[in-house]
């Protein structure tokens, strides 16, 4: 009984917290709406690509196979390694959270895994109860889907000015996640300049331009950060860097 | 080949699924190999450096609005730092060039 009124009062502060990251999303997700829609997608499959994957690069990884037309293998292996960072935050919060903690929990916690619910879930004090998890995800996962599903409705009655605009909110973002942590780290910055110079590259250079742009991503951060793992190992106190979002 | 749009959506639901899953039900520890964890380290930002860079460019009606677009995030996320703030202040000013230049 005790322990069914603490679940509570931990989802509800998850609820609470998740407010903030709902509204962060709804933005970011209403441009990821109109890359989904450009890329060939309606309404509908927007909404259930944001609410089955939610995640932020990791489908604007997907719009981009899509776009390109290329293999469901290579939609498999994009996927995969977009959303690489994932499988550290998850290892991460399997040792944060009661080690009985039963199954069912356990298959229900590794779907919000996000930067942002894993930011806040690994700032909790202790041990983490999945109720936290289970309702900042109440909050933020509509948002989310309602923020992509109205870009990607929108996306047709937008001005195309506006639309333009707003089709930079999420590089905006993905750039908000690497410059900061380049500024951090000299190795990073080196990192993320390469691979800019890389990605330039590839999608100018004869022969290297007709690899489509899912298998760039594949390819270039497989070689990349391969080579940087192997000239330059992180020690675990570096790894603080690691935050990826605000 | 056809490729059908909800056999994509499954295909990357299932996965990225199966990444968050694996560690919380199988794993259920830390990986301690330092290269793997190196590896893991610099992937997040080798993706999106490639995703952001040169699409951006494209991503806009002209590539003036676009370097204008793209210039603000990197300055701003070097001084600011917030994403949100970041994301939204990059497109009023791909707005913007847009409007003045045309």
């Amino acid at each position: 009984m005790n322990e069914t009124k603490q679940d509570r009062r931990w989802f509800l502060k998850g609820m609470k917290d998740g407010i903030p990251i709902a509204l962060g999303y709804f933005a970011v997700a209403f441009a990821l709406g109109i890359a989904a829609k450009k890329a060939g997608m309606n309404v509908v499959q927007a909404g259930v690509m944001s609410i089955t994957m939610l995640a932020s690069a990791g489908q604007y990884g997907a719009i981009t196979v899509i776009a390109g037309g290329g293999g469901y293998l290579q939609m498999a292996v994009t996927t995969l390694i977009v959303n690489l960072r994932y499988l550290l935050m998850s290892c991460a919060l399997s040792q944060k959270v009661d080690p009985g903690l039963g199954m069912g929990h356990r298959f229900l916690l590794s779907y919000p895994v996000t930067d942002e619910i894993f930011g806040i879930a690994m700032s909790v004090e202790g041990r983490l109860n999945p109720f936290y998890n289970y309702g900042a995800a109440a909050v933020a996962a509509p948002g989310w889907t309602a923020g992509a599903v109205l870009g990607a409705a929108a996306g047709a009655i937008l001005p195309r000015r506006v639309e333009n605009a707003l089709s930079v909110a999420l590089y905006g973002m993905f750039l908000a996640i690497i410059i900061p942590a380049a500024k951090k780290n000299k190795i990073v910055a080196f990192v993320v300049a390469f691979s800019m110079g890389c990605s330039f590259l590839f999608a100018k250079a004869p022969v290297l331009r007709e690899i489509s742009s899912g298998m760039q991503i594949i390819l270039l951060t497989v070689l990349i950060a391969g080579a940087a793992a192997f000239l330059f190992p992180v020690r675990e106190a570096e790894e603080g860097g690691d935050e990826h979002a605000s | 080949m056809h490729h059908n749009i909800w056999i994509y959506l499954l295909v990357a639901a299932f996965t990225i699924y199966l990444i968050r899953v694996l560690p919380m039900t199988l794993i259920r520890r830390d990986i301690k190999n330092p290269f793997v964890r190196s590896f893991l380290y610099y992937v997040p930002y080798v993706t999106l450096a490639v995703m952001t860079f040169p699409a951006i460019l494209s991503a806009t009606g002209s590539s003036v609005s676009a370097w204008a677009g793209f210039l603000t995030g990197v300055v701003l996320a070097y001084v600011d730092g917030n994403l949100f703030r970041v994301a939204i202040c990059s497109c009023v000013v791909v707005y913007l060039a847009e409007l003045f230049y045309h």
